[in-house]
């Protein structure tokens, strides 16, 4: 039988193409990878939301103004991509990965600076927090004791000066969070909406405070329910332990699949490495966060990928047995194992999808990673695996040539 | 058709060893429990990373002079280099701080700390949608089975994942091996895993009955042991290359996975026997009485 160049300069680009796609944009790839806190250091707390006085519901929408000052809180430490998640009724979960002073993070992130100026009795509020000009408070020094101080300004320069008119010779103490943090005594009518909060702070202690005022006080009341904190170095650690696992594992399958199935193997290899570009790139592209339960349904979906692949091939190889041809038993082989790849997955992404719906979280990035591994697999392990395949049996090199597919040919029975 | 093993004529076999592994596992839930991780009660867990071998009795001292007595301790890691430690009160921050600082004063620059707080309740809504999650999974694949296949499969398959659960927890009580919330995750996959070995063994099953149209008991049992000989290297290959990927898992995954490429290893296992030796048997049993049945009606009525 004449060999069909054609097919083969097709089947030669299809691999060409895809190992200079993959290889050239892989490094962009995993540099756009989100990973989690797990993999990169950092700390993560799942905090739940209490009323601040009594008969305040929580409301979706005071979570999210809650999460949305946090977000403010949180930028003014400089971490980036700072990740606040509602969960149920009630409960906010915040991740920082990649934070450099946890306990910095930590201490902004639960109180909830809410502040107040108070008349001369404690007991009725003058102004609050939500009255300063947002972005202006900031640490400074007291010009008469060089105490550190924190100075701020409010909106309406006005009213602040009506009050303090009203008020001159008495004491209007200040709040924080319904403590006081001092008790100055108003000297003269303030004109210019300017004043200093004292409270014997340190330097530290005031730049605090100040990026606190900034970022607006929290409608809510935080209590922490759960906490993790992973030092960067472990969590480096964790990354290229469970990525040597990856490439062990890889490895392993490579050979096996090879040494067994022969040259449906190599495309199988061919497949797999394109179902390992493909899922990191859904990840980038999904933005999934990257972490070591999903890293470990990774490898695993490699597994599943392989399956897919040699529920194929020990079909062909049973029409190959049964005395068929090569072009027909890889038709009628791949023809009849779709339905069984099909249905095996669809009840995985069952179990996945109600995974995902019922679990946070750890288990959450474990389903993610599984679903979007058994889509792929669709794609790599029967589409890819099909065309290359059948390119290559249509060019006809393989004609006769049982044993590429691991067949032996006392195997075969007369048809 | 030829076979050279008769899986269904020691069906019953299969039944009495799944039972009595089962029943052990029960026996060791009810007796000695889990050994739940920190997911599941309340207070906190350090992994003291020390980077070497250190001796365990100074660590234990060291911890003892920050504060706590007889610290709740176990050494973990490939190269024994980390130390656990349990407490049912939570840390706070500063202590964290402290006890690093005190570590790194004695064991060494580069020891770092992995702090966990969790609040049980948490936990204990973890384990709870986890149930959940299984049993909407499983109405959910009834459903799909029945709708693709018949009932008949479809509760076998059930009855063979339920098996699987409750041996690799079963295992996990028995060796006291911790159970946290990526244990949770493995159960899940064993789970998918499982049904994707029976849907492949039904899906010849179905096939091969279209075929041959048995009509006697050993006609049927043949169609059966057929079936799972025919899809026998398929199970082995993919168990093989999933446990290569278990295994590589264990080895080098470090000690935060350890316990979930355990249970993922003994659930493979389980998965590929229960898909052979329970979910094919159930039916061959279920399905040969309704076939008796069957023939007895058209008879009665004449």
């Amino acid at each position: 039988m004449r060999v069909r160049k054609g097919k083969i300069v097709i089947f030669s680009l299809w691999i060409v193409g895809l190992l200079a796609i993959m290889g050239g944009t892989t490094k962009w790839v995993v540099d756009n990878l989100t990973l989690g806190l797990d993999l990169r250091g950092g700390f993560e707390v799942l905090y739940k939301a209490a009323p601040l006085e009594k008969g305040q519901k929580i409301t979706p929408a005071t979570l999210s103004d809650t999460a949305d000052a946090l977000n403010k809180r949180i930028n003014s430490i400089g971490v980036t991509e700072p990740e606040i998640s509602v969960e149920g009724k009630d409960r906010l979960r915040v991740s920082l990965a990649g934070v450099k002073d946890p306990d910095q993070a930590r201490k902004l992130l639960g109180k909830p600076a809410v502040l107040e100026f108070r008349d001369p009795s404690g007991k009725k509020v003058l102004l609050k927090g939500s009255d300063l000009v947002q972005g202006a408070a900031k640490q400074d020094y007291n010009p008469q004791n060089n105490e550190p101080v924190v100075s701020v300004e409010f909106k309406d320069a006005e009213k602040y000066a009506n009050i303090t008119g009203k008020y001159v010779g008495q004491k209007m103490p200040i709040y924080l969070d319904d403590k006081q943090l001092s008790n100055p005594i108003i000297q003269e009518r303030i004109p210019n909406g300017k004043s200093m909060i004292s409270g014997n702070f340190t330097v530290e202690k005031a730049k605090e405070l100040a990026d606190l005022l900034n970022a607006g006080s929290l409608p809510v009341k935080l209590k922490q329910l759960s906490s993790n904190a992973v030092d960067a170095s472990l969590g480096q650690d964790s990354l290229h332990k469970s990525l040597f696992a990856g490439l062990y594992a890889i490895g392993f399958i490579f050979l096996f699949v090879i040494g067994y199935y022969r040259l449906p193997g190599l495309i199988a290899v061919m497949t797999l490495i394109s179902y390992s570009y493909l899922v990191l790139l859904f990840f980038s592209l999904l933005d999934v966060t990257l972490t070591l339960p999903g890293i470990a349904a990774y490898i695993l979906g490699i597994g599943i990928a392989v399956d897919a692949n040699i529920i194929m091939y020990e079909r062909i190889k049973d029409e190959l047995r049964s005395g068929k041809s090569i072009p027909i038993s890889v038709k009628s082989g791949s023809k009849s194992s779709f339905l069984t790849i099909f249905d095996a997955h669809v009840t995985t992404i069952i179990a996945s999808a109600v995974m995902f719906y019922f679990g946070t979280s750890g288990v959450r990035g474990f389903s993610v990673s599984l679903l979007v591994g058994i889509f792929v697999s669709f794609l790599t392990a029967v589409a890819l695996s099909r065309i290359l395949l059948t390119l290559l049996v249509r060019s006809n090199l393989l004609h006769k040539k049982h044993s590429w597919f691991g067949v032996k040919e006392d195997e075969i029975s007369e048809l | 058709m030829n076979y050279k093993l008769d899986f269904v004529k020691a069906r019953k076999w299969f039944f009495l060893f799944s039972i009595a592994t089962i029943l052990l596992g029960v026996v060791s839930l009810f007796t000695q429990g889990l050994n739940l991780g920190i997911d599941f009660v309340s207070g906190s867990r350090l992994d003291i990373n020390i980077q070497q071998a250190f001796d365990k009795e100074k660590a234990d001292a060291k911890l003892a002079e920050l504060g706590y007595p007889n610290p709740n301790t176990r050494v973990a890691g490939n190269n024994k280099e980390l130390l656990v430690f349990r407490t049912d009160k939570a840390i706070s921050k500063e202590k964290v701080n402290d006890i690093r600082d005190a570590f790194r004063k004695d064991f060494g620059k580069k020891v770092a700390v992995n702090e966990q707080t969790v609040d049980p309740i948490i936990g204990r809504e973890l384990a709870r949608n986890a149930i959940y999650s299984v049993l909407i999974a499983s109405i959910g694949i009834i459903a799909y089975i029945t709708l693709r296949f018949e009932y008949r499969f479809a509760f076998s398959a059930i009855i063979a994942i339920l098996y699987d659960a409750l041996f690799t927890i079963g295992l996990f009580s028995i060796f006291q091996w911790e159970v946290d919330i990526v244990f949770i995750a493995a159960v899940l996959t064993i789970v998918g895993y499982s049904i994707n070995d029976t849907i492949v063994i039904f899906d010849r099953i179905r096939e091969n009955l279209k075929r041959e149209n048995p009509k006697t008991f050993e006609a049927l049992s043949n169609v059966v042991n057929v079936s799972i000989q025919q899809t026998l290297v398929r199970s082995i290959n993919t168990v093989l290359t999933v446990i290569f990927a278990a295994v590589a898992l264990l080895i080098f995954g470090g000690e935060s996975i350890k316990y979930f490429s355990i249970a993922l290893l003994v659930g493979l296992f389980s998965g590929a026997y229960s898909s052979i030796c329970i979910a094919s048997q159930i039916w061959v049993g279920w399905k040969w009485r309704s076939l008796q049945k069957e023939r007895l009606k058209p008879q009665s009525a004449e």
